[in-house]
């Protein structure tokens, strides 16, 4: 962070002139350790370093990144933002005066309680070693592996308003995943933390219990190899929190990005059902339904004190009781749109301007345990952990599969079934919601690669939910 | 970053070496300018500069890889890529003998500058609004230069660079009605924009008619290249890898264990020697012309890099295990007569968010998007609302494909997740007797 300091000073002894101007610097540090079928592949250190320099001047907005740090490279990108802003002036879709200013001042360092640097490679990748020779339990298994991501973003973006916000975000990603084959069935498990991303330091390795978890992941291939497929008719589902995750993403967090529903994104990731007129009237699910955008959870994916324009982080009910309250939009989408919004203005790196994306998107907790939503069941199927996910470009028609499902019946969990999917409507899914768990059953968990933006960007989000009851489901299993 | 700065660059590392350690460099470069658009109007425009540079370091059969950003000054450069390689060599020593390390022993060079003709960005923007007045056009625009280039402490020398556009956009009617269209390449020539964007208005003309809603059951379909491409996509997704296939991975896995089989007609390979990608691996392997990766409608091969070639002892024959250069054969219905020859069904031009339901039988999931038509008698007569298919491509490509077409279109990835794509595929369109909607 100190180097990203001396950048910024480099800039400001020589900001160019204009009606305002942001710099957003970034530094990564990434670290992939893995051991496959008992090797170790090759480890990889990547570092990476930019800039973006945005500029409102002459009744436009344009803007340059580059890596070239040096006073002479961010000028050049500083030139480069000045021309586009002229284009923009002359052909930009909207008035640059509305562009977010900001002059927040705040930092924020992921609290860590054990440095990347405290375990040497060898001990972490003896770690993996014992990981990954738990997973070979059986010959069934045909392809294992146990890894170990590091990932440090420092960011500090200025502002010529006097905005300067610093933000050292770290994460530690463990995971295991095997696979089971049998002529020609494959089944794949995941597990030790491979879903169940947050921030954090190596701490994380023992809160996902990598190790404790390698023999379940592997008996549960092996099991599914043998398990009957799942039954394709309509009943109750229960989700939990592994397949929460991409139902919320996908179904709540999308449709309601202000940038959507203003058509930025209608030629790629597609637009939305939800339109303007349905905030603060549209029923969107039960009354049990409560969802928040929130970067004050700590240690969540997105946790942090400001977006990527400056503005401060703040919780903000996006769904309360079942009613569309507020959008997923940053300053300039709540000027475009003349709506309220969140501060959720976010870039994958240096090399990508900030448009509206997911933060912390949270299902809140009802009450009761996952005992509890089962026993509310009389002939359903549970579902654990997403391995397919696709939905409509207005986020409406969905259809997703999970590695795991047990039949419910009377209350009670009965057999694996393999392959189990289930498809519905968003804009009536949600209000089939009959089940909430407490707060006891919420687990933090997020999504590491949400694609999204033109050009492409893929970013960290975070969500927190407990386990949910769904009524009446359609639901089916493989085969052709 | 031009070929002489990065080999003097590689040089300079090279020169930093100890003992019998051997570097591998490879360096990423881009000049890009962006400009989103949206209602027609400029909603985001910029320019990225970045250099990125790979180093895999190796001492006997142990290896470690590591990259950094580049800023372009070489005395910062030199800096920069100097720090990453005493990192990789501290951690060389903790790491151990690696049994799957490949690397091409053999010294080789290569030098490939395309030449384009591109206009000023911001004047072929202000072409592209003007032309498009009134429409409701959302998209991308990217172009400028790319390059990727390969040194080698062994005496690897290759690089590879382009300049080229790639227009990707869409132009709206209403909520989900909407055509879709692309044109990218290294010649702009505003006439074809025109001419494109003429055809769009066409597209808007049918579009406007009441939406066809359509109930889930199986319909005879027409898939035009880019919902061709979108299939393609999902078997690119562990379909062809060698890794994929030893471990049982593939969801071409009953193809290959010769269970079933697509129709005889269909025959997809990587063509490296039709893409534009690099014709050279990480390692320094040269890729071949061509590889079969399925020959009539059985399984023919899989591509192989260093890593896999080394684990199954296979050579190596591309530089990663997904295609980027796919093509798949054509047929010989001709493009004019598909309306006819379909009769009544889906007239499909676009597929989106594809992914495998059932790998274990090549079931794909995904939704119509962008142009897509309701046919009766030879004739389109309404749009179609948005609807989901699930269905096995041992299905679409097999037992219920009717034709190929004998025309081709050559797509152009417009992705741009890690810099912008060198991806292509050239793809006939593809008539079936039935694809399952179902929802």
């Amino acid at each position: 962070m100190d180097h990203l300091f001396d950048v910024a000073d480099l800039f400001l002894s020589t900001a160019p002139a204009c009606d305002y101007w942001t710099l957003r610097l970034v530094a990564e540090e990434h670290d992939h350790l893995e051991v496959r079928q008992g090797v170790v592949e090759p480890s990889r250190l990547t570092s990476i370093a930019g800039a973006m320099v945005t500029l409102v001047k002459d009744g436009g907005i344009g803007y340059g990144a580059t890596s070239d740090l040096s006073a002479a490279g961010l000028r050049a990108a500083a030139e480069r933002a000045a021309g586009w802003a002229q284009v923009h002036a002359r052909l930009g879709l909207f008035e640059a005066g509305i562009y977010p200013r900001s002059s927040t001042r705040a930092d924020y360092r992921t609290p860590i309680e054990e440095p990347w640097s405290t375990l040497p490679i060898g001990e972490k990748l003896d770690i993996l070693q014992t990981a990954n020779d738990a997973l070979a339990i059986d010959e069934r298994i045909v392809d294992w592996s146990a890894w170990l991501a590091r990932r440090r973003v420092a960011q500090l973006l200025i502002t010529s308003d006097g905005g300067r916000v610093s933000q050292v975000l770290d994460y530690v990603h463990p995971g295991l995943v095997a696979v089971a084959n049998e002529g020609s069935q494959t089944q794949r498990r995941h597990g030790g933390g491979s879903d169940g991303s947050q921030q954090g330091g190596l701490e994380r390795i023992v809160a996902v219990r990598l190790l404790e978890d390698a023999p379940r992941v592997a008996e549960e291939a092996l099991a599914l190899l043998d398990a009957p497929e799942c039954p394709q008719d309509t009943r109750d589902l229960v989700l939990l929190p592994s397949q929460m995750v991409l139902q919320i993403h996908e179904s709540i967090g999308h449709p309601l990005e202000l940038d959507r529903i203003l058509g930025d994104e209608r030629n790629y990731a597609g637009t939305s059902f939800v339109t303007p007129g349905m905030f603060g009237r549209y029923r969107y699910g039960s009354e049990l339904l409560n969802v928040t955008f929130d970067p004050t959870v700590p240690m969540e994916l997105v946790s942090g004190v400001a977006d990527d324009e400056g503005a401060p982080a703040a919780r903000e009910y996006l769904i309360r009781r079942g009613i569309l309250e507020r959008p997923l939009g940053g300053s300039l989408s709540q000027a475009r749109a003349g709506l309220p919004g969140t501060a959720n203005t976010r870039a994958s790196s240096w090399d990508r301007p900030p448009i509206d994306r997911m933060g912390n998107i949270n299902l809140e907790p009802g009450e009761g345990s996952l005992a509890d939503l089962i026993a509310q069941v009389e002939r359903g199927v549970l579902m654990d952990t997403n391995r397919s996910w696709s939905i409509d470009d207005s986020r409406n028609k969905f259809q997703f599969g999970c590695e795991l499902g047990r039949l419910i019946e009377d209350g009670e969990l009965k057999g694996l079934v393999r392959n189990p999917g289930y498809r519905g409507i968003s804009a009536s899914f949600w209000r089939s919601l009959d089940g909430v768990g407490g707060p006891e059953s919420l687990e933090i968990r997020g999504v590491c690669n949400c694609g999204k933006g033109e050009p492409n960007q893929s970013v960290y989000v975070g969500h927190a939910t407990p386990p949910c009851l769904f009524r009446d489901v359609a639901v089916f299993g493989g085969g052709e | 970053m031009n070929a002489d700065a990065f080999f003097a660059l590689a040089d300079h590392l090279n020169a930093e070496l100890h003992g019998a350690e051997i570097l591998f460099s490879n360096l990423s470069n881009e000049s890009s300018d962006f400009v989103r658009l949206n209602r027609n109007r400029v909603r985001q425009a910029g320019h990225v500069g970045a250099t990125a540079l790979d180093l895999t370091l190796i001492e006997g059969v142990r290896q470690v890889e590591g990259g950094c950003d580049l800023s372009g000054d070489p005395t910062e450069d030199r800096s920069r890529a100097r720090r990453l390689l005493a990192r990789l060599r501290e951690r060389l020593a903790h790491v151990p003998d690696d049994p799957y390390l490949s690397y091409s022993t053999e010294a080789s060079e290569s030098d490939h500058c395309g030449d384009a003709r591109l206009p000023v960005a911001a004047e072929a923007i202000g072409e592209l609004i003007a032309s498009a007045d009134e429409m409701d056009l959302v998209g991308i625009w990217a172009s400028g230069e790319i390059a990727e280039g390969l040194a080698s402490s062994i005496g690897h020398r290759h690089w590879h660079a382009s300049t080229s556009f790639n227009l990707d956009w869409s132009c709206y009617l209403e909520a989900d009605k909407a055509v879709k269209s692309a044109y990218s390449g290294f010649d702009w020539d505003p006439a074809i924009l025109r001419g494109k964007l003429e055809t769009m208005r066409e597209g808007l003309h049918i579009m406007s008619r009441p939406a066809r809603i359509l109930e889930p059951e199986r319909y005879r379909a027409y898939l035009a290249p880019s919902a061709v491409g979108e299939l393609m996509g999902m078997l690119a997704w562990g379909g062809f890898d060698l890794k994929s296939h030893r471990t049982h991975q593939t969801p071409l896995l009953k193809m290959a264990r010769g269970e079933r089989s697509f129709d005889p007609r269909v025959g997809i390979h990587e063509e490296h020697d039709r893409g534009l990608a690099p014709r050279f691996t990480p390692e320094g392997f040269p890729t071949p012309p061509r590889v079969a990766l399925v020959e009539g409608g059985r399984f023919a091969g899989c591509l192989v890099d260093a890593r896999s070639g080394k684990e199954y002892g296979e050579p190596v024959n591309a530089a990663s295990d997904a295609p980027g250069s796919l093509g798949l054969d054509a047929g010989t219905l001709d493009v004019s007569e598909v309306l006819g020859q379909l009769d009544t069904g889906l007239w499909i031009g676009n597929l989106w968010y594809c992914n495998w339901s059932d790998p274990n039988d090549c079931r794909v999931t995904g939704m119509t998007r962008f142009g897509t038509y309701w046919v009766e008698a030879g004739e389109i007569v309404a749009p179609v609302k948005v609807m989901r298919f699930d269905d096995s491509l041992y299905h679409l490509l097999g037992d219920r494909l009717e034709e190929l077409t004998r025309e081709r279109e050559l797509l152009l990835s417009a992705e741009t997740y890690d810099g912008r794509s060198t991806d292509s595929a050239l793809l006939p369109g593809v008539l079936v007797s039935g694809i399952d909607l179902t929802l």
